[in-house]
């Protein structure tokens, strides 16, 4: 139990310090890197409670997607990080405050209690999880009970797709294309001429 | 030994960044977009406890849309940057005005 503790303590650690990283920073990469670093341990923390299958993909589409394609905007944009920081100083009081008004209050309702194991009701409608390992029991209800929202998932990842690709794709206009229909009107009495060639002569 | 208030207290510190970065950096999209998957992946993290803990499997599946949502969501806002960024040839947040009436 004490394992436990001690690997709780140092991936949320971890995760907090590198959180703190990300906004940060001075450099964007630094802190798309860092945001790396916090994802990974948040799964680390996944495994740590028995959700195997949710901190895998958290590695796969968090590091392996979202953050790559974080590190490819910031590094493709070529922007002065400088003097995008202006102002970070000035609100830091006020935000600081903030945070430590937000963290008290939601210290204050985690904290006390209130939702320790006793005092939770348990529905356990679904089956319950100690009985398999937790990517078949993830299986066996993502595709009866919650089909619908795996779908529509399906169809907002399509409308993203689609609607990333409309936004950035750019029509230059020196291109050549294919362009079948004209292609496919041409006969052969406009595509080639015949001519007489004199002999010793050219034309 | 380490509770569901643990986990949620860690989860509620996460969020806190996340709301600070937004706050903080008030110039800068990329963080912006940053700590928007910093407070998504706090709640994540609040959907998985409670779901172990109340050893019922629906908050993992609520967990994996979050998840879809977040990187269909990443990919819009990179996208709405870039051609942003190729149309005013900067991302300060207070040049974008043109919606003006």
């Amino acid at each position: 139990m004490y394992l436990y503790s001690i690997t709780f303590y140092v991936f949320s650690l971890v995760a907090v310090l590198s959180a703190l990283m990300v906004i940060s920073a001075r450099n964007p990469v630094h802190s798309v890197l860092f945001l790396i670093l916090s994802f990974v341990n948040a799964s680390g923390l996944f495994v740590l409670l028995g959700a195997e299958f949710l901190a895998m993909i958290l590695v796969v589409v968090y590091v392996g997607a979202v953050a790559v394609l974080f590190l490819f905007v910031v590094m493709m944009l070529d922007i002065n990080f400088v003097k995008l920081r202006e102002g970070f100083l000035q609100y830091l009081p006020f935000g600081a405050l903030l945070g430590i008004v937000l963290i008290i209050e939601l210290g204050i309702l985690f904290l006390t209690r209130s939702f320790s194991e006793n005092s939770l009701s348990k529905f356990v409608e679904s089956p319950v999880m100690n009985d398999v390992e937790n990517t078949k029991l993830i299986g066996q209800v993502l595709y009866t009970d919650y089909f619908y929202l795996f779908q529509i998932s399906g169809l907002i990842l399509l409308v993203a797709m689609v609607g990333s690709i409309t936004l950035t794709l750019r029509d230059r206009g020196q291109v050549k294309r294919q362009n079948i229909s004209q292609q496919n009107y041409t006969n052969a009495n406009d595509s080639i001429e015949k001519k007489k060639v004199k002999l010793g002569e050219g034309i | 030994m380490i509770y569901l208030e643990h986990y949620l207290f860690l989860a509620a510190i996460i969020f806190t960044i996340g709301v600070l970065g937004i706050f903080l950096n008030k110039k800068n999209v990329i963080i912006i977009l940053m700590s928007i998957e910093l407070i998504l992946l706090s709640v994540n993290i609040n959907l998985i406890s409670f779901s172990v803990f109340l050893n019922d499997i629906s908050g993992q599946i609520f967990a994996m849309l979050t998840l879809t949502v977040a990187a269909a969501e990443a990919a819009i806002g990179l996208a709405i940057l870039v051609v942003f960024y190729r149309n005013l040839g900067s991302i300060e947040v207070s040049k974008i005005n043109k919606l003006k009436g």
